[in-house]
């Protein structure tokens, strides 16, 4: 198994931590992992994105080139990336803002809310663990356990307790899956 | 016959070799200046001074303490990063003209500025001596050199700068001072800027310099006797001797 | 015991070096190495040791130089355009036979150029870079371990050779999180450096400098750095084959690079094309012997980089003209893709085999 992911989105979607949860969960399965997050010159609102890898095996390249699996959480992420997804690939759209449609007909397209999920949720910092409970139940790469352990090493001490609403999130999210 | 007393004799803290510099070259005296504070503080087995690039380039071999050579202009970064390394040690750098007031500006505005815990001496001569005088930041308007033939035209080559007064305006900047060593008068008052100069470092109070105003009668074109009063006449005008306080804690100018 | 961690790679080579004994840092912001000081800023008070952002890169390392002629640890960590303005601090250190460390997380150029991983500054790692007669060691990571392991080598081998040392890796590597083993090690007492200036108690002064008023004094120390650096060549070489046992064509990458070039081995294998790869982790030295050894074993080698082609001319020297060899670069901050290196080998492996088999002919796609 080799599960190469690009999440894409709005600086302040939670992009890099998603990256980085998924990559902390891989690692705690055993798994060899890396993470990259795209990078630019430090702008508040600009668009980020970062790769991460989840492999049984060494990885030999971190750098994805062609994705498994593709997060859009923004409509430029959609049209930056799409065509990065290998036939036959998982592409997650955030519905609440990608208002855009996929052109791609040999991939695989899972349509979350997740803003909207979010804030009837009470807080929109949990919209990129909405669209992870979608991908969770899809791919199958790393549990729900190991998620919610990486939560715990990701987040500072002071955000543990949204930990239980982050769970909550991930199962309205997997319903979508 | 009864014993004789000692008045005069080498400081330990400089070594017993002929130095390099020309007749009627004050580096020497300067050196010994130094020589003599660090003996009376008795500080030389925890002092560590840095050699600039320029005439004083070989002063590793002139003072008898652990020395570093820096790169031109880097005196006082190097200086910054023996002292934050060794705390407890007396750091002093000695720098020219060229060196620290032109290509050393960064480095010697921003260790001021940082109140680093060091001694600068600063000669200034008003011109580039090592390498055959060429003009320097601190050359007077008017001043020939192989650079400025026909004198400093401040419409070319814009103003001398006063380094101490701008360095005096950083809060980092706790004692400041410009001497002279044309005559014996001043060269004991130079020595007293020098003592205090180290006394701040310490005492752990910051930053402290000395600009010592020099003569350079090779450059100058000068006999010994006409360079030194060329500064008495025409550098302490534009670069009157002068000393800060250093401020206690409370704001009041100490003594 | 040792740890496992998800760490970027920066915040790993930074936790490296204190472990190392690191006890000065002076650097200067400049991206993508930002988090090497901002790591430093927070480390350094715990273990009693000095950070300091310095008014510039120049600055920076002449505060190394400072540091490490006082016998402390030191080290200092820029981004291409930031490294030039050290190459000064770098030649006077080598001259003066200064130990220390200096990380250079590459970035596009010349010039200001952009802020993607490239590799254009392999010159200017590996002959020098400054001014003078003289070699810097040079380390080339290829993971997030790496940058852990080599930077705890790298204040061993300055202080070995009285020479500053140069971790070569590029943003990519900066910035990437992979799973580290965290040593539990802590270097506390380094081996005595009685060279030092740390003031002439009881003893001779110690001089720190790299100036020689005589053409015989220069010549006679610059024969001594040379001394030492054909020790290096002999002593501390490093450089990892993969896959290279029955491979016909060799691919050569270091750093990043490397990495995308295994996945194209992975790649060129499936389609039965016998690849391997030639990893060189010291610059300098280079791994001469290995390549020009394997020369005899391969069709061809292909050299990759993020550069118009600059290992590529240490690789042609070290094969001497036993086999050919061909480059592929991106430039710019732009990535090789393992595809785009496959298919570089493949139309190698092609012209190469034209007019004997053709054995690679029905494999195009």
């Amino acid at each position: 198994m080799i599960e190469k992911i690009i999440i894409s989105g709005f600086g302040g979607q939670g992009i890099m931590v998603l990256g980085q949860l998924l990559a902390y969960a891989g690692m705690i399965e055993g798994k060899a992992v890396s993470w990259i997050p795209s990078y630019g010159a430090e702008m508040r609102g600009g668009t980020a994105n970062c790769s991460v890898v989840i492999s049984d095996k060494d990885i030999p390249s971190p750098v994805v080139s062609e994705a498994n699996t593709i997060f859009a959480f923004n409509s430029p992420s959609l049209e930056k990336f799409e065509s990065r997804i290998i036939k036959g690939g998982l592409l997650f759209i955030n519905s609440s803002l990608v208002k855009i449609m996929p052109t791609r007909k040999d991939i695989k397209v899972i349509k979350v809310p997740a803003n909207d999920i979010a804030n009837e949720l009470g807080n929109m910092k949990v919209t990129n663990m909405v669209m992870l409970g979608a991908y969770i139940k899809a791919a199958k790469a790393v549990s729900v356990n190991s998620i919610i352990q990486a939560l715990k090493k990701v987040l500072p001490p002071r955000r543990h307790n949204l930990i239980p609403l982050d769970e909550e999130a991930l199962k309205k999210g997997a319903v979508f899956a | 016959m009864a014993a004789m007393k000692r008045l005069f004799g080498r400081p330990e803290a400089l070594r017993d070799v002929p130095t390099h510099y020309c007749p009627g070259c004050p580096h020497g005296i300067v050196h010994r200046l130094i020589a003599e504070v660090i003996d009376e503080l008795e500080i030389r087995e925890k002092t560590i001074g840095i050699a600039p690039v320029g005439c004083a380039v070989l002063a590793y071999n002139y003072f008898n303490c652990d020395m570093q050579e820096a790169a031109h202009g880097r005196a006082s970064a190097v200086a910054t990063g023996i002292k934050r390394a060794l705390p407890d040690s007396i750091v002093f750098s000695y720098q020219g003209d060229g060196d620290l007031a032109s290509i050393g500006t960064a480095e010697i505005v921003h260790a001021a500025a940082r109140g680093e815990n060091i001694t600068v001496i600063f000669i200034n001569n008003a011109i580039y001596g090592m390498t055959g005088g060429q003009m320097a930041p601190t050359t007077l308007v008017g001043q020939r050199t192989t650079t400025c033939p026909d004198g400093r035209d401040p419409r070319l080559a814009g103003f001398p700068i006063r380094i101490s007064e701008m360095l005096a305006t950083l809060d980092g900047a706790v004692y400041i001072a410009r001497a002279s060593v044309h005559n014996i008068s001043h060269l004991l008052k130079a020595k007293r800027c020098i003592k205090t100069a180290f006394q701040v470092q310490l005492n752990g109070e910051g930053f402290a310099m000395v600009e010592v105003l020099c003569a350079c009668p090779t450059n100058w074109g000068l006999s010994a006797p006409e360079a030194m009063k060329w500064v008495e006449k025409n550098m302490i005008p534009y670069y009157p001797l002068w000393e800060i306080k250093p401020l206690l804690k409370e704001g009041v100018v100490r003594d | 015991m040792e740890e496992r961690l998800l760490m970027k790679g920066n915040e790993a080579l930074a936790e490296a070096a204190i472990r190392a004994g690191c006890r000065c840092f002076f650097g200067y912001p400049i991206t993508p190495q930002n988090e090497i000081p901002e790591y430093m800023a927070k480390r350094m008070p715990q273990v009693g040791g000095v950070f300091l952002q310095a008014e510039s890169e120049v600055s920076a390392i002449n505060m190394v130089y400072g540091a490490a002629g006082a016998g402390v640890r030191a080290m200092t960590s820029s981004s291409s355009p930031g490294i030039s303005l050290k190459q000064e601090g770098i030649s006077y250190m080598a001259g003066a036979e200064l130990p220390c460390v200096v990380v250079n997380v590459m970035r596009a150029g010349p010039g200001l150029g952009g802020i993607q991983a490239a590799q254009g500054d392999y010159f200017q790692a590996t002959k020098g870079g400054g001014h003078g007669d003289y070699y810097t060691l040079v380390l080339a990571p290829g993971s997030v371990q790496e940058m852990m392991d080599l930077t705890f080598d790298a204040f061993d081998l300055a202080d070995k050779y009285r020479n500053p040392v140069l971790i070569l890796c590029d943003a990519i590597l900066g910035q990437m999180m992979e799973p580290v083993e965290l040593k539990d090690e802590f270097i506390t007492q380094l081996q005595p450096k009685p060279w030092a200036t740390v003031g002439a108690k009881g003893r001779e002064p110690n001089v720190i400098n790299s100036f020689y008023v005589s053409a015989e004094e220069q010549e006679e120390h610059n024969i001594k750095l040379f001394t030492k650096y054909q020790r290096m060549r002999n002593e501390e070489v490093r450089v990892e084959t993969w896959r290279m046992e029955d491979a016909e064509i060799a691919l050569v990458a270091y750093g990043t690079v490397s990495r995308i070039a295994k996945a194209a081995v992975e790649l060129m294998r499936q389609e039965g094309i016998k690849a391997g790869l030639i990893r060189p982790i010291t610059l300098f030295p280079f791994p001469e012997k290995t390549i020009h050894d394997l020369a005899f074993n391969v069709k061809a080698f292909s050299v990759i980089e993020m550069s118009m082609g600059q290992l590529v001319e240490d690789v042609r020297l070290a094969v001497k003209g036993v086999a050919p060899v061909k480059f592929y670069g991106t430039t710019g901050g732009r990535l090789p893709t393992p595809e785009s290196i496959f298919q570089k080998a493949y139309e190698l492996m092609n012209e190469l085999t034209r007019g004997e088999n053709g054995c690679y002919e029905k494999i195009i796609r």
